[in-house]
């Protein structure tokens, strides 16, 4: 099977469907911030230095890693 | 139509002192809520136990009663992971049913109702008379967001759903009504937890005998982070957990997930959103500018230069103020009290001790006005943004940049500024190396030893030497924090995964009357826990400076009055009283102490009487310029700095006929001071936070070798 594409490789701009959140220590954070399956979820822009990332949900502005974002499978 | 707070049964039961805990997510508009209902009646106390902050205040309801209002910590969820969120459980949940509060009113920002809604329907379900306070109406309106408030009341189980513009005080009447009357939520909770594990749940409650499954659930979740429960207790559910398989973490995410489920249910009957990115647009086009790769850093610094200059600039005039206002009052004492211990103690010891706390409220009630600005813009969680990947490079996370400012006025609230951080190693390494930025104490003594040996001349005119020797000072702590972070990164080894995971609030403008409420309740803190402590070290410092052992002190101010009698000259007579002060402290214990310690700091270049301000040092640094006043005999007029530094240039050694302030001794010093943990309040609010003697011990001994090394290589290098 393909690697699932995560959220952090979206460009600024694009959108994408959150398809699973893997599991981890930080799912529970991740879904309490509203990063639900089913959720379209689109990329504002990166920091200066390339992490964190900031991405639009459920109509407000999320910053989190790399490292977090790719825990977060997307279609 | 909101609720229908009219026809609710008036209940003649209703306790007259009710307590209404406000809970919320961060970024909800909880704190306008809670300055909207209480004004100044306000106080910050401490939950048992814990060092968070527990801001109570009083409010007035219709029908004359008055309620007791609880400001608990913003959180997503009864899940907590930082030391604040953990409190939101721990108040809810207390067994002592008069330790609860009465109502749980949660505020959701209507523009987010989906997320806002888990932490009230996880609060609802533990069985507290529950409010929602739907928020932000007015941004709600322009978006055309539309919500049903009273089929949202009955869907959610008749919970009282209240509209509100905190902003504004729309809405305020109706929310003070609706608390005024009884509330009784539907018995059966919004989520049936009971189907996740139901041996497990049924059991604990059966031992414990809590009020519902929910909670039930929730000792099995939290029971080690739960104050009220005790170590046998935890032991016991422990042992329950594994008799079951209970798998928190799984059950968790189901719990949260089949919330969700039903909460997108309630929503799709309840709310109408149009697809509208007007707000999120405004929000995103300043954020292109402020996280620019250049510009984003630029203004940053910009802003942090003018809360530097603010801090020092500002804050001069009033702090001139308060020093001479202490200092006249001190003089007023001596002046018209009996001559007597408790008169020299009151004069000497107790009035210089608290101006030696209130001299600092300038400078912090000034940066805190500025954190607060940034906090409430939605400015600040950007400079996290910025921040995070170079903070995260040497053991930091983007979070510590607000304590690490904070140190530049003063370790003790940037210190408590550390609690919001979530992970725990990140939390520690920042408490650990915030000493080391060169908060405010530190700064008239940089002064004087700037003054005694860098040469206020002009680089091209318009920049100044000293000015860059100080500025180098600052930045000097600046890297030994970072370095010291850096380093402890290495050492210390955690289970735990560090993250950062942060809401980015639109840009909005400040309210004012939040700045001001945070900046009263910071200053009030302030000058009431640092100031126990550093109150209490000014006395003890001042016994030690004032008494002796043995009749030394007596016999050598008697030496000098017989010298003086048979003396004919005029400049000894003149200066007599002030040769009695020195000779005092000499023989005095912190004078021999002083002496004591001599060949352990003379690799340094410093002689006994350094080493006796390096021991004053300790009440607070900036006594240091008050020790060395007393010890070089400048008098009366001590607080004239040029007074000092002329003295201090012109002391030379006894033995060698050298001068003691050479340039090398006063860098070495400098290095000393910047590095030294001179401050017991700060051990003792490390001491707090980090619940033990460990990190406060490690932290003393690391910054004293440091000072102490670089100290030494400082003198080395420049003699």
């Amino acid at each position: 099977m393909l690697l699932m594409k995560t959220l952090d490789q979206l460009k600024p701009g694009e959108k994408a469907v959150i398809k699973n959140i893997k599991p981890s220590s930080l799912t529970i954070k991740l879904l309490e911030m509203g990063l639900l399956p089913g959720k379209e979820v689109s990329f504002n822009y990166r920091a200066p230095l390339g992490d964190p990332i900031s991405v639009r949900i459920s109509g407000y502005n999320l910053s989190l890693r790399i490292d977090e974002a790719s825990l977060v499978e997307i279609i | 139509m909101n609720y229908p707070a009219e026809t609710l049964p008036q209940s003649p039961s209703i306790k007259s002192n009710r307590s209404i805990a406000l809970v919320g997510n961060p970024n909800s508009g909880k704190s306008t809520i809670f300055n909207l209902l209480t004004g100044l009646n306000q106080k910050v106390g401490n939950y048992p136990g814990v060092t968070v902050d527990k801001k109570t205040g009083r409010t007035k309801l219709p029908g004359d009663t008055t309620a007791e209002i609880i400001d608990l910590p913003g959180t997503y969820s009864l899940y907590p992971r930082s030391a604040d969120e953990k409190v939101v459980l721990d108040v809810l949940m207390h067994p002592e049913k008069d330790k609860r509060p009465d109502i749980a009113v949660v505020i959701a920002d209507m523009n987010n109702l989906e997320r806002n809604l888990l932490l009230f329907t996880q609060i609802r379900d533990l069985a507290i008379p529950a409010v929602l306070v739907l928020n932000m109406a007015d941004i709600a309106r322009k978006k055309g967001v539309s919500v049903d408030s009273e089929l949202l009341s009955r869907q959610l189980g008749n919970v009282p759903v209240v509209r509100m513009n905190a902003r504004n005080g729309e809405g305020l009447d109706k929310l003070k009504k609706v608390l005024s009357q009884e509330i009784v939520n539907q018995e059966e909770p919004f989520l049936d937890v009971l189907p996740l594990a139901p041996e497990c749940i049924a059991e604990v409650k059966h031992m414990y005998g809590v009020n519902n499954y929910y909670e039930a659930y929730q000792w099995l979740q939290s029971a080690e982070r739960l104050l009220f429960i005790d170590e046998q207790q935890q032991e016991q559910i422990k042992k329950t957990r594994d008799s079951f398989g209970f798998q928190a973490n799984e059950l968790q995410i189901k719990e949260t997930t089949e919330r969700y489920r039903k909460i997108q249910q309630v929503l799709q009957d309840t709310i109408s959103t149009p697809d509208a990115a007007g707000q999120q647009s405004f929000s995103n086009r300043i954020d292109r500018v402020l996280t620019h790769k250049v510009f984003g850093y630029l203004i940053f610094f910009a802003i942090l230069f003018l809360i530097f200059q603010a801090i020092f600039a500002w804050a001069s005039v009033p702090m001139d103020i308060i020093d001479y206002i202490f200092a006249e009052f001190s003089g007023w004492i001596q002046d018209n009290l009996p001559e007597g211990v408790l008169t020299s103690l009151l004069a000497e010891g107790i009035v210089p001790g608290i101006g030696g706390i209130v001299i600092f409220v300038p400078q912090i009630a000034i940066l805190f006005a500025f954190i607060a600005l940034l906090e409430e813009s939605g400015y600040m969680s950007r400079v996290v943004f910025l921040m995070d990947k170079v903070m995260r490079k040497v053991g930091l996370n983007g979070r510590s940049v607000v304590p690490l400012i904070s140190g530049l006025a003063c370790a003790i609230p940037a210190i408590m500024a550390t609690r919001s951080i979530d992970s725990w190693k990140d939390r520690l390494i920042t408490i650990m190396v915030t000493p080391l930025m060169s908060c405010s104490a530190r700064l008239p003594v940089y002064t004087v030893l700037i003054a005694l040996v860098v040469p206020s001349t002009y680089i091209w005119g318009v920049i100044n030497l000293q000015g860059i020797v100080l500025m180098g000072m600052y930045l000097l702590g600046f890297m030994a924090a970072l370095g010291s972070a850096w380093i402890m990164k290495l050492i210390v080894k955690t289970k735990e995964r560090s993250f950062l995971i942060m809401e980015m609030p639109a840009y909005r403008w400040p309210r004012w009357k939040n700045v001001g409420f945070t900046v009263l309740e910071k200053s009030k803190t302030f000058v009431f826990e640092a100031g126990k402590i550093i109150f209490a070290v000014s006395i003890v410092l001042w016994v030690l400076a004032s008494y002796g052992p043995g009749d030394d002190i007596a016999q050598a101010e008697q030496q000098l009055r017989e010298q003086a009698e048979g003396s004919n000259d005029l400049e000894f007579l003149e200066t007599l009283e002030t040769e009695i002060a020195t000779s005092r402290l000499e023989n005095s214990y912190a004078g021999k102490f002083g002496k004591w310690i001599e060949p352990v700091i003379r690799p340094l270049g410093y002689d006994w009487k350094i080493g006796i301000a390096l021991i004053t040092s300790f009440a607070a640094r900036e006594v240091f310029v008050g020790t060395m006043a007393t010890l070089y005999s400048v008098g009366e007029d001590f607080d004239d700095e040029s007074t000092i530094i002329g003295r201090m240039r012109s002391e030379r050694n006894p033995d060698t006929g050298q001068q003691v302030f050479r340039p090398a001794v006063a860098f070495s010093l400098l290095v000393f001071y910047a590095f030294a943990m001179q401050c017991m309040s700060t051990i003792a609010v490390v001491y707090r936070e980090t619940k033990g003697w460990k990190w406060p011990v490690i932290q003393t001994v690391y910054m004293t070798m440091l000072a102490y090394v670089s100290a030494l290589l400082v003198f080395q290098l420049f003699s």
